[in-house]
């Protein structure tokens, strides 16, 4: 056991170097910051001067090193737009990527459980092979599309709910700005959590269906018949357990999909989250808060990964064994 | 399917009863069959556009700003241009079919990097075995845990901001191609490699190894033609995949431009459009994307169920 957390702790270190490293040169190459710093009637001499101060003149690996210990003390740069610290901008907008994705991701469980079950269940049913088809169409619609076309009819045609933004946030003990406990900011969220479960929920219903048929056929759940247990307890206690134990690892996977598609979908809502302002990074190529967003998501993902490996390996003992799958 | 209703094998090569057995299968089911019909009429398309284009779209009086937002046909009763005009006066129909075509192609080659990486790296893997296989294995992992469209948007946003906005619509088409196909190559790898260490214990390539076959052929000739259904069930699904995410990363202005657009830089553009009225220049690319990606993903999931090993076999 302490093997395995061991080596997935070295390969998680191993990911984040190669991640830092990479920012590390998106930073180097992209950006001149003496050019940054002075005018233009400072002379060649004196800029030469500034980059031997700086340590620009210093050996690639060198000023690696540099970048990784001011990272580990919490400074990656100065975004050029906002003239503040990369990390604080980047957590100032963190409250409505996440409320965006938990909101979401309520939705996927509603929807995507009792239809992946029902599926499984009965999966001869004329409703289980329109669940289906429709997983399918789901599948096939880019999340865009769904996005747009929510908005027109929603916001443009019938006037229902807001378009874009966030709306009015309340601040949760002064640490958090939070949309959910107001009608405006729920209003705000709905569109575009919906489209994001929109492309979500057919991914988890075919896993779900996929997972729980797998159980279904099992050794216990054939004695818990032979037991006479009630078929609710069977579907919902005893197979549910051991079908939502994949999912959960696949759906820690999706996490960088979940990552994508909220820049997607922030860009069309302008919802003020990570995502936008990556986007928004990109067209005024503010390098530093570039780099940043990519160590930031690095690191959470690469968190998230890790865990949700010790965890599964802590419940199903078999994946310890290297080699085994 | 009933499996006790297959033909019995007469001397034909394997691959031959493969293909039959596909094609009896298909014939009974409908909507595979529909998908296929209409899935072959998307590659026609995609192959003859230049053709069947009303419009030469490189011709200079394509773009007619005279002719901007016609709405299509049986609106404005001008059937020069079926589905309408868009804010440049390009045809519509011309437009959709060329993006077809490009969107096609950009998928297709992407997929067959995927297919030579994976099929190359998964066959090491598999038949080298030991430590080389831990290590490309947990190398596909890592890769596999970051999202195809997470690294695609990160790697196209660094490239265009490094090369500047007008160089890089330049190399847009080969950054997606290259993008895309060196993503997703663990999902080819693994299965393959499953593939090959079922295979590898067989006698035949025991056989092989004893007439003193080199090991590159034992890979190509013995192992390789044994994949070839595994990778034709998730090579539709992964074209699909990569036709979505071509697509999503033109709307976000990080994959075709305007003046060559694929399917999705067209819905793009069309989006701007469709909140003053003008529907169709957003409305008609979409549904062909749509149609083309659900089509492509039954064929995918009728192939899995149908070219399944544990099934075939059964």
């Amino acid at each position: 056991m302490l093997s395995f957390i061991g080596r997935r702790l070295l390969q998680a270190m191993f990911v984040l170097l190669i991640i830092s490293f990479v920012s590390f040169m998106i930073q180097d190459k992209m950006g001149d910051p003496v050019r940054q710093m002075v005018g233009l009637s400072v002379t060649l001499e004196q800029r030469e001067a500034l980059q031997q101060e700086l340590g620009l003149n210093d050996p690639m690996l060198i000023q690696y090193g540099r970048f990784l210990g001011r990272a580990i003390q919490g400074d990656l740069g100065t975004s050029y737009y906002y003239k503040e610290p990369t990390i604080d901008v980047i957590a100032s907008r963190l409250p409505a990527t996440l409320e965006l994705s938990f909101a979401a991701l309520v939705l996927v469980v509603l929807l995507a459980i009792p239809l992946g079950v029902f599926a499984a269940i009965h999966p001869k049913n004329i409703l289980s092979r329109a669940v289906l088809l429709f997983s399918t169409l789901g599948l096939s619609v880019p999340i865009f599309i769904v996005a747009v076309f929510l908005m027109y009819f929603f916001a443009i045609e019938w006037g229902l709910l807001p378009s874009f933004g966030r709306g009015e946030t309340t601040s949760v003990f002064g640490l958090w700005q939070s949309g959910l406990f107001n009608r405006d900011g729920l209003q705000h969220l709905l569109l575009p959590s919906l489209s994001l479960a929109f492309v979500l929920t057919p991914i988890f219903i075919r896993l779900i269906r996929a997972e729980m048929m797998d159980v279904l056929q099992s050794d216990y759940i054939r004695y818990a018949w032979a037991k006479g247990i009630s078929a609710p307890r069977i579907y919902f206690i005893h197979a549910l357990k051991n079908t939502m134990l994949p999912v959960i690892t696949v759906g820690g996977i999706q996490l960088g999909t979940l990552v994508a598609y909220t820049i997607l979908t922030e860009s069309i809502f302008q919802w003020p989250g990570m995502g936008l302002l990556f986007m928004d990074a990109v067209t005024r190529v503010d390098v530093p808060l570039i780099s940043t967003y990519l160590i930031f998501v690095g690191v959470i993902f690469v968190v998230t990964n890790t865990l949700v490996d010790v965890v599964y390996s802590l419940v199903n003992p078999r994946v310890r064994i290297p080699g085994y799958s | 399917m009933n499996v006790l209703h297959r033909p019995p094998v007469e001397g034909g090569s394997e691959r031959v009863t493969r293909l039959r057995h596909v094609l009896v299968a298909m014939r009974g089911d409908k909507l595979a069959l529909f998908a296929l019909l209409i899935f072959a009429f998307y590659c026609l398309v995609a192959l003859l556009a230049p053709l069947l284009a009303p419009y030469d779209v490189n011709s200079t009086e394509f773009m007619n700003l005279e002719n901007a937002e016609l709405a299509p046909a049986w609106q404005t009763g001008d059937t020069r241009f079926l589905l309408g005009t868009d804010t440049q006066g390009r045809d519509l129909l011309s437009v959709i079919l060329h993006g077809t075509r490009l969107s096609l192609t950009i998928g297709v080659c992407a997929v067959l990097i995927q297919v030579f990486l994976g099929v190359g790296i998964g066959l090491l893997s598999g038949y080298i075995g030991g430590r080389l296989d831990a290590f490309l294995m947990r190398v596909a992992d890592i890769q596999l845990s970051f999202s195809t469209m997470m690294v695609a948007i990160v790697v196209l946003a660094v490239f265009q901001t490094l090369f500047g906005h007008a160089a890089y619509q330049q190399l847009a088409m080969l950054m997606l191609i290259i993008v895309l196909g060196v993503a997703e190559w663990p999902i080819f790898a693994r299965t393959v490699r499953a593939c090959v260490f079922a295979e590898k214990e067989k006698e035949y390539i025991d056989a092989a190894r004893i007439l003193g076959v080199s090991k590159a052929r034992i890979m190509l000739r013995h192992l390789l033609p044994n994949t070839v259904s595994p990778i034709l069930v998730i090579l539709t699904i992964q074209i699909a995949n990569a036709i979505v995410a071509e697509a999503a990363l033109s709307f976000l202005g990080l994959g075709m431009p305007p003046n060559q657009p694929s399917l999705g830089a067209l819905i793009s553009s069309g989006f701007n459009y469709l909140f003053s009225g003008a529907w169709w220049i957003s409305v008609f690319p979409s549904v062909t994307l749509i149609l083309m990606i659900f089509v492509m993903n039954l064929l995918g999931d009728w192939l899995r169920d149908h070219l399944n090993p544990q099934v075939t076999r059964g």
